[in-house]
């Protein structure tokens, strides 16, 4: 369970960080989602991993799995899923304004004929 | 227990709700109850301030649950200072945006505006670790939104990579949160920093992770030399009103870092040893270095402003990092000082962008403005505060932290450093001014741009109604607002001596903080009653801790939306 769990956020987190070095933005957005889904895995493992045991304490109760974690990783999800519908919305804004979707700015000083500007208003 | 410390918070949310749902095509109403709610924070802050400024802590206890379980806001004297330097800051920049027009260029300026504020007070008060997670991600979806208020390509392009990093920074706050927890079984702020210190120093190769990972977060949100990378693009392409209100986001980041290594990785910890002095400290000076070459190279005036917030925040965290009550009331100081500093010329530069015609941004020959004595000399007062020039409160804050260096092995450097970036600090702003207020009314080579430059220019401009136009007269709001700023520059001049006891008193209490730590886990909350169904053997109790729970993380989602 330790291994897979363990491998698991290892695996999520090297291909977020690839991804993320991409240079167009679709590809850096997925590899911010699979960044966020290592982390609520790591936050989830981060009360100890304990199977088939109840999330709150009784009395008498030996093993329990720590519900805090839970919580955390709720929250976490919310943000992060909040925070990539955004992410994907200016993307596609900055994508249609530039017709280019590259995450890094172009040298600007190349001359090339640009589109014209996006109409105001719309952000 | 009073509900004073939740107004900062409750306030700035309620409003940003009426704001959107109830009057969202009315920009006068907006603005009019925009306007009232920073004023109204400005007097609760003050009166917070009133009421730390003896020492006292105050702590408020979310939903009446105790501490280690449920969310506390804290109100010592740092806390409240930020919140007062927050809610000074906020009603100027608003007055800007309202004079200038910027705020009614896009929809939905003000209720994002409220919801900025609330996650940066927020963020400043709380005293749960994961609670201000939580207020980072507020203040910065609000600056997402923000930042590319009215759009624009450059503006979408810079926006998206700020969103990114700031995504990837998210990330690695979790990471770093879920690291500490795992270490401590802990989250609140005060009791984090009773089982640190409780750990064993040979067996802490988590907590050590956990605290360079948090110092990395908060150096990406205080610029850090190799973490600045978002800076300059995102301040020179944001809203003017909205650079001004980012000049306080860099500060969370410095705000984070002094708050989290007094109060949980205090400076004598045995297991943190070395992580400022080793690599802040050079972090911080390369920093400012990197500033300053910055200024020097740029080749427009909003770059030029926003690499000197990167050198200020280098100067600021080079004095956090020598870490001792000297060093930190001098950052304090020079925070005040800076973000002041930092709005008025984000101000000021959108006012000259828009009165330059072509040239706009650009540092090339152009016309001279109109009105260009008054912009010219509230320029050359903000510019002396900036680099630090006497008689501005930039000198006497450079001279503080030059004085609190001393305690630094490293002080030859920092002096070197500080000392010789001013030098190409002024430099670089007497090129920018002398070449957009002076040399406008020499004959240039024909009063044109450079062509090199040109197509970049073009295109700037090309974005409709992103320029008021040279018809009508001036609004004179605007002017009030960047003279505001300018007068508690000055008046943060005049009343140094003060000012300067008050922050000597705060970082005393930051070094001290025995007190907080007991006031927050001493504090009694709410007491869970014993169960009238106690004969029905241990349901009952699952169901109340099941409440606690929950009632937390009700507390966390509710607070993003």
């Amino acid at each position: 369970m330790e291994l897979l769990i363990a491998s698991a956020v290892g695996v999520l987190t090297a291909a977020g960080i690839y991804m993320v070095l991409r240079l167009r933005t679709f590809p850096v957005i997925i590899g911010t989602s699979l960044l966020s889904y290592a982390v609520n895995v790591f936050l989830f493992a981060s009360g100890r991993l304990a199977m088939n045991a109840p999330p709150v304490l009784r009395d008498g109760a030996t093993r329990y799995t720590d519900p805090l974690p839970q919580a955390l990783v709720l929250t976490a999800i919310v943000i992060s899923f909040g925070m990539t519908a955004v992410v994907v919305i200016m993307a596609l804004g900055s994508w249609l304004s530039s017709d280019d979707d590259l995450v890094d700015r172009p040298a600007v000083s190349n001359g090339d004929a640009r589109s014209p500007s996006m109409p105001e208003g719309d952000a | 227990m009073s509900h004073w410390l939740i107004i900062p918070v409750v306030l700035p949310a309620m409003l940003a709700a009426i704001l959107v749902l109830m009057v969202r095509e009315h920009i006068v109403v907006q603005r009019a109850l925009s306007m009232a709610g920073a004023l109204a924070l400005t007097a609760v802050a003050v009166g917070l301030f009133w009421q730390a400024s003896d020492g006292t802590i105050t702590l408020y206890q979310l939903g009446n649950w105790p501490a280690p379980f449920g969310i506390v806001l804290v109100a010592d004297r740092l806390s409240t200072l930020m919140v007062l330097l927050t809610t000074l800051l906020a009603p100027l920049v608003l007055l800007y945006a309202m004079g200038s027009g910027w705020d009614a260029r896009g929809r939905h300026f003000h209720p994002l505006f409220q919801f900025q504020l609330m996650g940066i007070l927020g963020a400043f008060l709380t005293g749960d670790a994961f609670n201000l997670f939580v207020f980072f991600e507020v203040l910065l979806i609000a600056s997402y939104g923000l930042m590319i208020h009215s759009g624009g390509r450059e503006r979408l392009r810079a926006g998206t990579q700020y969103v990114l990093y700031n995504l990837l920074g998210s990330t690695l706050f979790l990471f770093a949160l879920g690291t500490i927890y795992a270490q401590t079984g802990t989250l609140n702020m005060a009791d984090l920093a009773g089982r640190v210190a409780e750990l064993d120093a040979s067996a802490s190769g988590g907590i050590r992770v956990a605290a360079v990972l948090l110092l990395m977060v908060f150096a990406i949100k205080a610029a850090v030399l190799p973490l600045h990378f978002w800076l300059p693009d995102s301040y020179a392409h944001a809203p003017a009103p909205v650079a001004a209100l980012f000049a306080i986001m860099t500060k969370v980041g410095a705000y984070g870092i002094i708050r989290f290594y007094t109060l949980v990785f205090p400076p004598d910890l045995e297991i943190t040893q070395g992580l400022f002095d080793t690599w802040l400290l050079p972090a911080a000076l390369l920093t400012l270095v990197l500033g300053m070459i910055g200024v020097l190279g740029a080749r427009r005036i909003d770059r030029l402003i926003a690499f000197s917030v990167i050198g200020s925040m280098g100067l600021l965290l080079s004095a956090v990092s020598v870490f001792t009550p000297e060093g930190i009331a001098a950052a304090l100081y020079y925070a005040i000082h800076s973000t002041f500093a930092t709005a008025a010329l984000f101000l000021l530069v959108d006012e000259i962008k828009d009165r330059r015609g072509a040239a706009g941004p650009f540092l090339v020959h152009g016309r001279p403005i109109e009105g260009g004595a008054l912009i010219a000399g509230m320029f050359f007062v903000a510019a002396i505060a900036m680099t630090g020039l006497p008689p501005l409160s930039g000198f006497l804050g450079k001279l503080l932290i030059l004085d609190a260096a001393g305690a630094s092995p490293l002080v030859w450097w920092v002096w070197a450093v500080v000392l010789s970036g001013s030098l190409v600090a002024v430099v670089g702003f007497s090129r920018a001014g002398s070449l957009i207020f002076w040399k406008a009314h020499q004959d240039g080579p024909d009063g044109r741009v450079d062509c090199e430059t040109a197509p970049e220019i073009e295109d700037e401009t090309a974005q409709p109604g992103s320029t008021r136009g040279p018809i009508g007269p001036r609004p004179v709001l605007p002017m009030i607002a960047i003279g505001g700023l300018i007068a508690l520059l000055i008046a943060l001049t005049a009343f140094a001596g003060p000012v300067n006891r008050v922050l000597t008193a705060t970082a005393a209490q930051l070094f001290a903080p025995a007190p907080y730590i007991e006031l927050v886990l001493t504090t009694p909350g709410k007491q869970i009653k014993e169960d009238p169904h106690a004969a029905e053997g241990d349901h009952g109790v699952e169901g109340e801790t099941e409440t606690s729970h929950g009632d937390e993380a009700v507390d966390d989602t509710g607070e993003d939306h």
